[in-house]
């Protein structure tokens, strides 16, 4: 009985996987065409791709630079293309790319007499340097505070930023803006002072009650009386003259630096257990929550100096600021109650527990992990406060968005639009994609491995 | 042995006010209450100051004033002789249609384009990634000004249409005008119809009511009724018998044959628009500023939405996906029934803010001169009358109501579907 089973007695090699499962056909198969309706979405989505860049690269690139008005720029378009349809100008960004970034913002303030057109003798100032420097200075100044690498020896240039920011942008005498530091500082040392003598909370209210007296009282005729021994002062820039990207930056800088320390206070009075405090911050949190911004810029631009005592009459970017900081500081708030209703319970009385009292078991173990929690909040509240500094083009202040009518109205750019939007919406994409990348880091910097 | 006892109950002194934690909270609120009372205080005198030097009242008598402009997007009947209230009713009006309208699109587009971000499709799923980055880093304003210029600067004018060989045609079948000046749409007419009833006289107030549309919502609810009581029929039968009737026709036919009857019977038609001169007569004209407005306040929000499904779809743990797949239920069929009933709980209570979001960016109306309510109130009005304080406040009133009647009514459908916790 011959014997037919047959048994392989050893290993066969093993083979390749075949050509269409793996590589980028296999990769093109499994994600592209694994399926009919896949196919099909594919198709349709290739095609999308084909027309949108076939229309934008060509509108991009196949385009005018130099031309300064936008007649000329359709003569050389029919010149070269035969057609003025489907072709950028962007002479129009070029003319006027200045005014979009710094709106009416004199290019030489240090030097009264110099323009534009009429530049200072050799040796004076770049152009443009106070904004320019201003920016650079809010670069270096965040940096310790964004990344752990930089030195931490920049933390000086971040407090010194608040008041170096308002005297390099409006200029004018340097003793208004130090007096108004000197506040702080003498907050500090009364509280150094007066802590052995009579007690911790004595010596808070004294070192917050006197540098009120000192701002409401004292500082300006201080600072005025310095300046007239020794004046040291740059020229001042006008308020109207702010705008272009320039006055959204500004703005968002401000809006968002002032209004997370406002939100944190806000939130905590929501959660707290005192009844009249938890009221008033829901009220406020709610109301601002409750109507647009539009309204309250209206109460900005119209309003602010009803409510204020008569004969005041403040700047308008500075009344902007104050409403756009409320308005922020309540979504911050609602952010930050977030990650404080996100944080166990046991954390709390873990807190308690370790006998640490309210503000210390806040600083130390509550705020910690509720501000690392809300982080993708607080930073889509950033993007959206700086995306919102363009209505004030609403109650008229020169932003970017306000500037393009003011180059429509000019005959050389009539009818100009796509270039001068596109080029907004690339500022603007720029500036809020990194901050939302940013953020996506640090979540990932500061996960811990809970959950 | 020593007995622990209470320690000996000490007078109050005024320092306790302060170091004693029962009587700190107390001191501490009091301290806020006085301060803002005092706040509130300095503000209203300030005011009342300020006025008293610009030689102003405070009253809002302006309201019955005519409003002498004109507002060409409107729901209810407005000439320029009515008064600033009508004018601010009109706004209000105009202020939910777009509110309304956005909120429903943005809704239809987010939850596409979400479920589609998690799409297994690589191409599918990247574009819907750029759509969604390049609609949140973008300023709203800046939408709704390109879409509004896109409008006006690439459709045709309505000459365009004119002559033998025209450069541009009416869409779908000739029913729709799509121009420069705004689309023209075919609107409803009853030959036969019952009438509008008159409410509220000649006050500024006064608006109609068709008849004709209280009768279709009250066949349509019958109707809806009806299936109902016959979807239950069928589960009661299932439940008894292990069968299910076939309904889908007999449910077909309660939706559409009595509302086909009443239409019928009402005369209903179609009123085209039509070229005649050189403009569009006929039709409903929706402007180009709404439809600016809508456009890009839906696209906008709908981008927010996107994120919103995505996040509450991945928040819907794979164990659901697999036991779905694991009970024979197909990928469609999984979403719809497992992972999105269960993803609503998660995405309701953010869809809720960017509802709200959506209503007050509708006030960024102002740009394009859609005349909504911060048109009207907050626009025109206030810049004839003078009323600065009246008519920015009472803006803020009505956003506020608008506002928080939405979070109520939002609030309680999400205590509705809310999961009921042990």
């Amino acid at each position: 009985m011959s014997d037919v089973s047959f048994v392989r007695t050893e290993m066969l090699p093993e083979k390749e996987p075949p050509a269409s499962e793996v590589g980028i056909l296999g990769w093109i198969r499994h994600n592209l065409f694994s399926s009919w309706l896949n196919a099909i979405l594919t198709l349709a989505a290739l095609y999308l791709i084909y027309y949108a860049l076939s229309n934008i690269l060509s509108w991009t690139f196949e385009s005018v630079w130099n031309a300064n008005s936008l007649s000329e720029c359709r003569e050389i378009m029919m010149a070269t293309w035969g057609d003025t349809h489907g072709h950028a100008c962007w002479g129009v960004i070029k003319d006027r790319w200045l005014q979009l970034l710094y709106g009416f913002y004199p290019p030489y303030p240090a030097h009264p007499d110099a323009t534009w057109s009429n530049p200072p003798e050799t040796g004076g100032w770049p152009a443009y340097f106070r904004p320019n420097l201003t920016f650079i200075l809010l670069l270096v100044s965040i940096a310790p505070v964004l990344f752990t690498k930089a030195p931490r020896k920049l933390l000086f240039v971040t407090a010194a930023y608040p008041f170096l920011l308002p005297w390099l942008m409006w200029g004018g005498s340097i003793w208004g803006p130090l007096m108004v530091a000197a506040g702080f500082a003498i907050g500090y040392f009364v509280y150094k002072l007066a802590l052995p003598a009579a007690g911790s909370l004595t010596a808070l209210i004294l070192a917050i009650v006197l540098p009120i007296l000192w701002w409401l009282f004292a500082s300006g005729p201080v600072a005025v009386a310095i300046d007239s021994v020794i004046p040291i002062g740059i020229e001042p820039v006008q308020s109207r003259d702010f705008g272009g990207f320039m006055l959204a930056i500004l703005l968002g800088v401000v809006a968002i630096g002032v209004s997370l320390p406002i939100g944190i206070v806000l939130a905590l009075g929501r959660q707290s257990d005192l009844m009249i405090v938890k009221y008033l911050c829901v009220g406020f949190i709610e109301f601002i929550r409750g109507v647009p911004l539009i309204t309250l810029l209206f109460v900005a631009s119209l309003l602010l100096n009803l409510f204020l005592p008569p004969g005041t009459n403040f700047d308008i970017i500075l009344r902007v600021m104050i409403m756009m900081t409320l308005f922020s500081a309540a979504y911050m708030a609602e952010v930050i109650r977030g990650g404080l209703a996100a944080l166990p319970r046991g954390q709390y009385e873990g807190a308690d527990s370790l006998g640490l009292n309210y503000w210390q078991a806040q600083r130390l173990i509550i705020m910690p992990q509720a501000l690392k929690i809300s982080i993708p909040g607080i930073v889509s509240t950033f993007i959206g406060i700086f995306k919102d500094t363009t209505l004030v083009s609403i109650i008229g202040l020169f932003d970017v968005i306000g500037l393009t009518n003011g180059i429509r109205a000019d005959t050389a750019w009539n009818g100009v639009y796509w270039e001068l939007f596109a080029f907004i919406g690339v500022l603007f994409f720029v500036v809020c994609f990194s901050m939302s990348r940013y953020s996506m880091y640090l979540e990932r910097k500061l996960q811990t491995g809970h959950r | 042995m020593t007995t622990l006892t209470d320690p000996p109950k000490e007078h109050f002194r005024l320092s306790m006010l302060l170091y004693d934690t029962r009587y700190r909270s107390a001191t501490i609120q009091v301290i806020a209450m006085i301060g803002f009372m005092l706040l509130a205080a300095w503000i209203i005198n300030n005011t009342i100051q300020n006025l008293e030097t610009l030689g102003r009242t405070v009253g809002f008598d302006f309201f019955a004033e005519p409003a002498s402009y004109d507002i060409n997007q409107r729901l209810l009947e407005y000439d320029s002789r009515d008064t600033h209230l009508r004018a601010a009713l009109i706004g209000l009006l105009n202020t939910l249609v777009v509110a309304v309208l956005g909120c429903i699109t943005a809704t239809i587009i987010g939850v596409m384009v979400g479920v589609l971000r998690l799409s297994n499709n690589w191409l599918v799923a990247r574009i819907m990634t750029v759509y969604v980055e390049m609609f949140r880093n973008v300023p709203v304003l800046l939408w709704i000004v390109f879409a509004m210029a896109i409008l006006i600067e690439s459709l045709p004018a309505p000459r365009a249409f004119r002559g033998e060989n025209p450069e541009a045609t009416m869409d779908l079948f000739g029913t729709v005008a799509v121009t420069n000046r705004g689309v023209y749409v075919p609107e409803f007419l009853f030959s036969r119809g019952l009438g509008d009833i008159h409410l509220f006289g000649t006050s500024s107030l006064r608006f109609d009511v068709s008849l004709d549309l209280i009768a279709f919502l009250i066949v349509m609810g019958g109707s809806i009724f009806a299936m109902r009581k016959v979807s239950a029929w069928a589960n009661a039968t299932q439940e008894k018998t292990g069968d299910r009737p076939t309904i889908w026709h007999i449910q077909l036919g309660l939706f559409f044959v009595p509302s086909a009857i009443l239409l019928g019977a009402l005369g209903f038609h179609l009123g085209f628009p039509e070229l005649k001169g050189f403009n569009f007569t006929g039709g409903t004209h929706l402007r180009n500023s709404l439809i600016a407005l809508w456009l890009a306040l839906s696209l906008y929000t709908a981008a927010f939405i996107a994120e919103i499904v995505r996040a509450g779809i991945l928040a819907i743990s794979k164990g659901q996906t697999e036991a779905a797949s694991a009970l024979g239920l197909r990928p469609g069929r999984t979403m719809r029934l497992v992972v999105l009933p269960q993803a609503l709980r998660v995405i309701i209570p953010p869809m809720i803010s960017n509802y709200l979001n959506l209503t007050k960016n509708s006030s960024l109306a102002i740009a394009v001169g859609y005349m909504d309510i911060t048109g009207t109130l907050g626009g025109i009005t206030m810049n004839q009358t003078g009323r600065e304080l009246e008519c920015v406040l009472l803006l803020m009133l009505v956003y506020l109501a608008i506002s928080l009647s939405i979070s109520a009514v939002m609030n309680w459908y999400n205590n509705r579907v809310k999961l009921v916790e042990r």
